[in-house]
């Protein structure tokens, strides 16, 4: 009875949601896929102004689109006072723009890989199968990683990472697996780092080392230079 | 206003070879900085410990193989911070070379009044009653949760 509970039970009828759809359908506009690919790349609150700069369109129009994806669910709007003037004359707050927390998905035919991968890691979890899936991991990390070019950035954010730096670590900002890596975190984490070893392994020359660096919030991967031992 | 009621979790554990072996360095080398790491981690209460400073010699079960891990925390959340979002992670990647793997539950959350410190006994029988009942709101898990009991403690 308690397991049941936990299987994912979305994306069953034929046709994706309208909700979902409308979202999807949205991002269709070129300068409004870049305004909330820019806000999503920043990684925190964008205000209209930034965003409009960034991609190179009016103010106006750019609210219009950032307002837009926010009524569709795409980005979440707030306000705050940008700079350190208060009380009456301090100016209006800024309306600021950030990716909207929730999962927005369409897929045709229905698919619910999510469904399967929670049944497959809980048998997997039971079975105490953590090395041969770290192996299977590094195995298909290291085949992708062949298959790309040297850029250790490129090649995470194309894989839907985030990568962004820190210091000198390049930190990842999404997990590719947030509901599995919640249900199952040392299973799907020791994965997850097996598969960007295994990334780094096929790109070759010495592109970096993959650590794991978790923080609430965030992948649970870093990636440090080669040769540092911090 | 401080919570009515505080986290208390037990886990078990059958180490696949001696605790002096090499297999199991890696283990015995991460107790300090580990045990050190959830002392000083937001939320964290209690644990159980020997004058060694862990709990890896107790041997609470009939089984004499079985080891040990108990331990409070404020919150389900600053548990979890510890236990999955922390340097302890990396550590239990390696639980397959240091552990066998269990077909009973190894791991068992409860809520006990703040400020209380369960004993082994009660962990143990928190343990059975999951076992048996699965998770409820007197012994659950991370997957399947309960929340702590509403009014004040008693």
């Amino acid at each position: 009875m308690s397991s049941g509970r936990r299987i994912y039970n979305g994306g069953m009828d034929r046709v994706p949601p309208e909700r979902d759809l409308a979202a999807i359908g949205l991002l269709q506009d070129p300068v409004r896929r870049a305004l909330y690919g820019h806000v999503v790349a920043a990684g925190g609150d964008v205000s209209r102004n930034q965003a409009a700069e960034a991609v190179g369109v009016q103010r106006s129009l750019a609210a219009f689109h950032l307002d837009k994806l926010v009524e569709a669910g795409l980005l979440e709007a707030s306000f705050r006072r940008l700079g350190d003037r208060r009380g009456p004359g301090a100016g209006r707050p800024a309306k600021l723009y950030r990716r909207a927390a929730g999962e927005v998905e369409a897929s045709l035919p229905p698919r619910t890989y999510e469904t399967a991968a929670q049944l497959l890691a809980e048998a997997v979890d039971q079975a105490g199968a953590d090395l041969e899936l770290q192996a299977a991991a590094r195995r298909a990390g290291q085949a992708g990683g062949r298959d790309a070019g040297p850029a250790i950035e490129q090649l995470l954010e194309a894989r839907g990472y985030e990568p962004y730096p820190d210091g000198n670590r390049l930190r990842l900002r999404n997990c590719p697996f947030a509901h599995l890596a919640h249900e199952f975190p040392v299973l799907v984490c020791s994965m997850n780092l097996a598969l960007v070893e295994g990334l780094l392994e096929g790109i070759g020359k010495p592109a970096g080392r993959a650590v794991m660096d978790p923080a609430p919030g965030r992948c649970c991967v870093a990636i440090t230079s080669k040769d540092n031992q911090d | 206003m401080a919570p009515a009621h505080h986290l208390a979790q037990v886990n078990v554990a059958i180490v696949r070879a001696p605790l002096d072996s090499p297999q199991l360095a890696g283990f015995v080398a991460a107790l300090e900085p580990i045990n050190a790491l959830a002392d000083h981690s937001p939320g964290f209460v209690w644990r159980l410990q020997t004058e060694d400073g862990d709990a890896t010699s107790i041997r609470p079960f009939e089984d004499e193989r079985v080891m040990v891990n108990l331990s409070v925390w404020e919150s389900l959340e600053s548990l979890r911070a510890f236990v999955y979002a922390s340097r302890h992670l990396d550590v239990m990647r390696h639980r397959r070379e240091w552990f066998h793997r269990m077909t009973d539950p190894y791991l068992a959350l409860w809520w006990v009044p703040a400020g209380t410190i369960p004993t082994v006994a009660e962990a143990r029988e928190r343990l059975k009653l999951l076992t048996r009942d699965g998770p409820g709101p007197d012994a659950f898990t991370f997957r399947e949760p309960f929340p702590a009991p509403a009014g004040a403690a008693r």
